[in-house]
């Protein structure tokens, strides 16, 4: 009899740390699923950033380092000078990517590096307890801005996507959530397509994941998901922003 | 054997981490050290290698540790507010056991300071500016021929001891010009065998080995003080075989100075300028500034009435005279600072005044 489901030799049989509702652990399985099905797992070198996810490598099994608070893509970019026949990608959350670590992921893409960055964008900063991000949303409320996120102290919520995408070394760009099944699959495609860039050694890849942080957000894994729908999907739009030919 | 050319300091270093195996450079411009990133740029894809003038210090450390721990023997150079910036990494290549090799062409500071030679990185260097219980280990050559020399030692030292190594160099001999024999460069299988030598680097698994992790978080107590004191077993090994130093004249000495790296050769000459008035001085030279040599202060013969510490920083290497001396003798200062070298008449009149002899 053929299984209809196994599970990724991409994941570790470990039990995560995540919290229950957050899609940390989807995202992980996503990326590794991808790998294993292009027999790529052998071949690849991740990095983890500073952030919930710095322990992605207690559940991903491949080669791993972690960086310091949103370096990721400059290690990476040391790594793919070492190894350039090998799959790079950095795996970062909100604060490490789109904060502490604007610098290195623009100018990663700006030297159209061969590495994919794969963005957990969850609204918040998860691992230090809930404070605000440059994406929390307007009115969110966070533990640092309590009465909401207000655009005269902070401004508007930062959509990376669409700042990487004017970079001409960023060849491949595409937002996705991870909301519901449906849109998990579309996930996991254009996950697929980031690697096909890298293997194709096209330039630099961006994936955005819109996540979920119920814990951080207040509320139950189930709400966290319509959270997302109602809230992160209509300021952060799904879909393509760039894509080479050769994987279209 | 290697001929002799004559080279400004820069690219002697440069060349010489290119023959010490070295072929991933990431850099960032700083004066008084462009020289490096620019011959790197040229030379390193000569040989197969790679340079990435990196978009500031902190993505530049960050893409060393990343070269580093794919396994490649990785350099970096900068001056002083550049280093002050990997200092982040620094702590974190240390915490990660990963070798590098960093090269500091100090200039004047603090804060953007000037571009003229300092040696007031010492604390930065030997006290360390990043978070936590680390050294770097830290060597300090006083001739473009002994930064040269010491190239190839410094990245079997910091591979040995998984640990970065700093030379600690001063604008001066970055900048000077001086007559140099570049060593050979190391043979291509030994050159080949560096990665093999290390099973812990990132390569990929091949699907044929447990993957490899490097990691700094250790979130149980217990787990990260068994980390540092691992670490620290290393850092007592150091302090037992890697301490350099030179002396001078110690024995005849009524009067003992003690300095690092170019004013070292100008305390050389402070101390004939005493001799002819019959001040009879000798020298310490440290070479490694971490581990500091104590142990050079022992042979300090108990007639000399002051030790004096000679240096382009406000009495910073002073404090571990302080400790080498234990008390011994009393210990002074000569110095200049804000990137204004100290002259030989200048160490002779501290050392008159401090030996209270007006001659
Ligand atoms: C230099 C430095 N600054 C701050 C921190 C504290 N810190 C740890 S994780 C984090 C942010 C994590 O948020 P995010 O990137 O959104 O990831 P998440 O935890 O939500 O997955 C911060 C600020 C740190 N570890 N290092």
């Amino acid at each position: 009899m053929k299984p209809v489901f196994e599970y990724t030799r991409g994941m570790l049989p470990e039990e995560t740390t995540y919290c229950p509702g957050c899609t940390h652990g989807i995202a992980h399985r996503l990326i590794m699923e991808a790998l294993d099905e292009k027999g790529l797992l052998g071949e690849t070198i991740g990095v983890a950033p500073i952030g919930c996810s710095i322990l992605a490598h207690h559940y991903m099994n491949i080669d791993m380092c972690e960086s310091t608070h949103g370096r990721a893509p400059a290690i990476a970019t040391g790594i793919r000078r070492v190894h350039p026949d090998k799959i790079v990608f950095t795996y970062q959350g909100d604060g490490d990517l789109a904060s502490i670590g604007t610098g290195e992921i623009v100018h990663a893409a700006h030297r159209g590096e061969r590495i994919t960055s794969f963005f957990i964008n969850n609204a918040i900063y998860g691992m230090t307890g809930g404070q605000m991000a440059p994406t929390s949303l307007l009115g969110q409320k966070t533990t640092t801005s309590m009465d909401g996120r207000m655009q005269e102290l902070s401004g508007k919520p930062l959509r990376m996507a669409e700042l990487i995408a004017t970079i001409d070394g960023a060849v491949f760009v595409e937002r996705v959530s991870l909301d519901s099944p449906g849109n998990v699959r579309k996930a996991k495609k254009a996950i697929r397509k980031a690697i096909e860039v890298q293997e194709k050694k096209l330039g630099f890849g961006f994936v955005e994941i819109l996540s979920s942080c119920a814990t951080n957000w207040g509320v139950t894994p189930v709400k966290a998901l319509e959270w997302m729908r109602e809230n992160m999907i209509p300021y952060y739009p799904l879909g393509n922003l760039k894509s080479p030919e050769e994987v279209k | 054997m290697s001929e002799k050319v004559l080279m400004k300091g820069n690219e002697a270093f440069a060349e010489a981490a290119i023959r010490s195996g070295c072929r991933y450079y990431f850099g960032y411009p700083i004066t008084p050290q462009n020289e490096i990133p620019e011959y790197m740029s040229r030379e390193l894809p000569k040989v197969g290698g790679s340079f990435v003038q990196a978009e500031s210090e902190l993505a530049a450390i960050s893409m060393a540790y990343g070269g580093a721990v794919a396994g490649g023997r990785v350099f970096v150079s900068s001056s002083s507010p550049g280093i002050a910036l990997m200092q982040e990494g620094f702590s974190f290549l240390c915490s990660t056991e990963i070798p590098l090799v960093i090269l500091n062409v100090s200039r004047g500071g603090p804060g953007v300071g000037g571009i003229q030679p300092g040696q007031a990185d010492y604390y930065q260097a030997t006290r360390g500016g990043g978070n936590g219980d680390y050294h770097l280990i830290v060597f300090a050559p006083s001739s473009i021929q002994e930064a040269v020399d010491m190239m190839e030692m410094a990245f079997r030292v910091a591979e040995e001891y998984r640990n970065p190594v700093m030379i600690l160099a001063d604008g001066l001999i970055g900048q000077m010009m001086e007559p140099v024999v570049l060593p050979n460069p190391i043979p291509d299988a030994v050159r080949e065998g560096i990665l093999k030598a290390k099973p812990w680097a990132l390569t990929g698994t091949k699907e044929g080995r447990p993957h490899n992790v490097v990691k700094s978080l250790y979130l149980k107590p217990e787990e990260l003080e068994n980390r540092i004191m691992e670490m620290d077993l290393k850092y007592q090994k150091a302090k037992e075989q890697l301490v350099r130093y030179e002396t001078n004249r110690l024995e005849e000495a009524e009067v003992v100075l003690v300095a690092y790296g170019s004013t070292a050769r100008i305390a050389e000459e402070a101390m004939e300028l005493l001799a002819e008035e019959g001040i009879q001085a000798g020298l310490i030279r440290p070479i490694s500034l971490w581990p500091f040599p104590y142990e050079a202060f022992d042979k300090i013969p108990e007639k000399v009435k002051a030790v004096i510490s000679v240096e382009l920083s406000r009495g910073q290497m002073m404090d571990d005279v302080k400790i080498g001396s234990k008390g011994r003798f009393p210990v002074g200062l000569s110095s200049r600072v804000g990137g204004i070298l100290i002259t030989p008449p200048e160490i002779a009149a501290d050392v008159k005044k401090v030996l209270g002899v007006e001659r």
